[in-house]
């Protein structure tokens, strides 16, 4: 990576924080994924034409590979759309703030997804505000605080875990973690049930809860943060370390002071793929979450199904296109759900960049 | 990235291995099978139809094809049968759009379904054929009940949330000597669509004289309990929560230790033996006409003969009665004729009933007259 900023960092003098908060700044914006900057194209003195052949066949390559992702993006959006419009026209409930999902009968259609909806929201984000800083942790501790030789095999173990299926996981929290955790989570009723994350829930199956999903799901996007976070944290130029230790700063504060300030918009961006990655989980989450006729309450403690799970469970039974079609429905919210995500973090990035 | 990517090779590494070991001992990990019992009346089997049979349809009949597959091959070992379980409705879509040789439902054609049907198979009737019967456990786990007895009426209260605790005096009304505590009935259904659940809810519509007011369907709808996903997570919900009560294939129920409930129809407890589902399904009244052996379970359901077990589900085969081609007729025929002979010796163990005899002429009867 060339970057210009690099030489100017470590000439600061008495501010460090400052200074180098303005250097790095410049760097940010395209730290929010790995910089994947192509090298300038090898001009070639011998054998012009055929450089110059090959080079028009990357580009169309390249463009079209872009083009066909923008193409396969919106084929997506627009069978989403037209799927869902003949069911939600049918309606009898309001698909925006109805509780229940009834779409067996396609004579009488009647679902909504403010359950699926803040099911799916609550256990991701809980899910996110564990893992998050986790995945932080595990990221500077390869990057900065490991030695090389524990690092590198700690970080394929890290990766392994994306390996697992999520089946299993769903198996493990079922049958595995959700005893384990029992305890603690009547604890936490018993003690914090008057504050509605907490409150006793809505399924009698011990452990088969929002909670446990949630953790679950903890474990699944840990990898994603971790080996994103890693990977920008690696970047973090050695000059700058380097001054900061020349200026007396301990480890911690190198951290504090370059490593963060230069990788934080990556580890932002780190962490909303793996919220994407937790709003589209499946298997692992139908295996988890009981189902409930009950109305979702925003415990931790309750069951319900997010709009991934719900689709899955009812799928294999569909057999006609109405009733597919009010399912895609809640597939599109999704799919927008998922959308707006990934807009808030890129302009978490983008906000970052201009504001230092 | 170069660490991920050695993650990435060690993982798929990992898993092909895993793969190839699961192959590898794959075709023998059912055993013995199917030696059965072929009855001395069984038709002939001719191996010589179309080699490889492609079948879709309910999942609650995938284990039982499972066994009839091991039988067929057992009978004509250059033979295979795939089924697909992607759904009742999937089956019939499927087979009706002629991409599959036949279909598995869990209920007959409808008259919607019937018409395209016929012309799948050149304009001759498709016929239901009810092959798989599926005894369902009401499966309970209740300290200190060690036997439990229920109807249909007490049942229905259960699952619709009327009957509140166990040791409500409807229950204890046909539990003489059976202490049951006072605690919550917790009650556990299936969360996924499913045929057994439809049945179920079936059951209790014909039989609870009219308590159960819910309607009947692939989705639970009694309102009330926890859902879990599958048979198996019905089953282990069941187990892992004490005081609650459940319905479940036989297997699951047997799998997980879980107490089975009783049904009294009228004429006494009847427990849940494949001789006492037997019984019921010999007396099934079938609706269908000629070879159509479309059943009507709600009779069954409503006033079972006396002894007999009442609450199970059948699933039909969707075959053509004319217009294969030859080889697909024959190779369908055979298939069929195994699973409804040879087939039904290993049945049990997967957890479904095995024919009565009397139902299994039938059965031959209108498999013989595929052509």
């Amino acid at each position: 990576m060339s970057d210009p900023t690099v030489t100017d960092g470590p000439t600061g003098t008495g501010e460090p924080g400052d200074r180098w908060g303005a250097s790095v700044s410049a760097v940010v914006p395209e730290a929010g994924i790995p910089p994947t900057e192509p090298p300038p194209p090898e001009e070639g003195t011998a054998g012009a034409t055929f450089v110059q052949r090959g080079d028009r066949i990357f580009r169309f390559l390249a463009t079209g590979s872009g083009a066909f992702v923008v193409a396969l993006i919106g084929a997506i959006g627009l069978f989403l759309l037209i799927q869902a419009i003949p069911p939600l026209l049918q309606n009898n409930a309001n698909f925006l703030t109805s509780r229940q999902f009834e779409a067996g009968d396609p004579n009488n259609l009647h679902f909504g997804i403010l359950d699926l909806l803040l099911v799916t929201v609550e256990v991701s984000l809980f899910a996110l505000i564990l893992a998050m800083p986790i995945g932080l942790g595990i990221a500077l501790f390869l990057t900065q605080y490991a030695p090389a030789k524990v690092a590198r095999p700690f970080g394929y173990m890290v990766d392994l875990l994306a390996a697992v299926p999520s089946i299993i996981f769903g198996l493990w929290g079922l049958f595995v973690l959700a005893p384990a955790i029992q305890p603690f989570a009547l604890w936490l009723q018993d003690s914090l049930g008057w504050f509605f994350l907490f409150s006793p829930g809505n399924v009698q199956i011990a452990g088969a809860t929002v909670f446990t999903a949630g953790i679950v799901l903890a474990v699944m996007i840990l990898p994603i943060i971790t080996a994103i976070s890693r990977e920008v944290f690696q970047r973090t130029p050695r000059a700058h370390i380097e001054a900061a230790l020349a200026l007396g700063a301990t480890k911690w504060e190198v951290v504090r002071m370059t490593v963060w300030p230069f990788g934080r918009a990556g580890y932002v961006s780190a962490s909303m793929l793996g919220l994407g990655r937790a709003l589209g989980e499946t298997i692992a989450l139908m295996i988890i979450l009981a189902a409930t006729p009950a109305i979702f309450t925003g415990s931790l403690f309750d069951g319900g199904a997010t709009f991934a799970s719900k689709i899955a469970l009812s799928f294999a039974e569909l057999n006609n296109n109405l009733s597919a079609g009010a399912f895609i429905a809640a597939g599109l919210v999704l799919f927008v759900l998922t959308f707006l995500v990934n807009a808030a973090a890129r302009w978490v990035i983008a906000r970052s960049g201009a504001k230092a | 990235m170069k660490l991920q990517r050695h993650g990435l090779v060690v993982a798929l590494a990992a898993a092909g291995a895993i793969l190839l070991a699961a192959c590898g001992s794959d075709p023998n990990a059912g055993g013995s099978g199917a030696g059965g019992t072929s009855s001395a009346n069984s038709p002939a089997v001719d191996c010589n139809g179309k080699a490889s049979l492609t079948a879709e349809g309910s999942s609650a009949q995938k284990n039982a094809m499972d066994v009839f597959a091991q039988a067929y091959q057992a009978k004509c070992s250059s033979s295979k049968i795939a089924y697909n379980p992607t759904g009742s409705g999937a089956g019939v879509k499927q087979f009706t759009a002629g991409l599959v040789d036949f279909g598995g439902s869990d209920s007959a054609l409808s008259s919607t379904e019937t018409g395209p049907a016929a012309t799948r198979c050149q304009s001759n009737p498709a016929w239901n054929l009810p092959l798989v019967f599926g005894p369902v456990a009401i499966a309970y786990k209740v300290a200190g009940a060690d036997a439990l007895t229920l109807n249909g009426e007490v049942a229905a209260k259960i699952f619709n949330g009327h009957i509140k605790t166990w040791n409500d005096p409807a229950i204890a009304a046909l539990n003489n000597g059976v202490s049951l505590p006072a605690t919550p009935i917790n009650v556990v259904f299936r969360s996924d669509d499913s045929g057994t659940t439809d049945n179920f809810q079936k059951y209790l519509q014909a039989s609870s004289n009219g308590a159960w007011t819910q309607d009947a369907g692939k989705k639970f709808v009694g309102g009330v309990g926890s859902g879990a996903q599958g048979s198996a997570g019905v089953a282990q919900a069941i187990a892992a929560t004490e005081g609650s009560i459940g319905y479940v294939e036989l297997s699951f129920a047997q799998d997980n230790k879980l107490g089975m409930a009783k049904i009294d129809s009228g004429s006494g407890a009847v427990e849940l033996t494949d001789a006492n589902v037997g019984k019921a399904i010999a007396g099934v009244t079938v609706t269908g006409q000629g070879n159509d052996l479309t059943l009507d379970l709600t009779k069954t359901y409503a006033q079972p003969p006396a002894g007999s077990y009442p609450l199970f589900l059948a699933t039909y085969e969707i075959v053509c009665s004319k217009g294969y081609d030859a080889a697909t007729a024959t190779a369908v025929k055979s298939f069929l004729t195994v699973a409804a002979t040879d087939g039904q010796a290993n049945l049990a163990a997967a957890g479904y009933a095995p024919l009565p005899a009397e139902f299994q002429q039938k059965l031959l009867t209108a498999i013989q007259a595929i052509a």
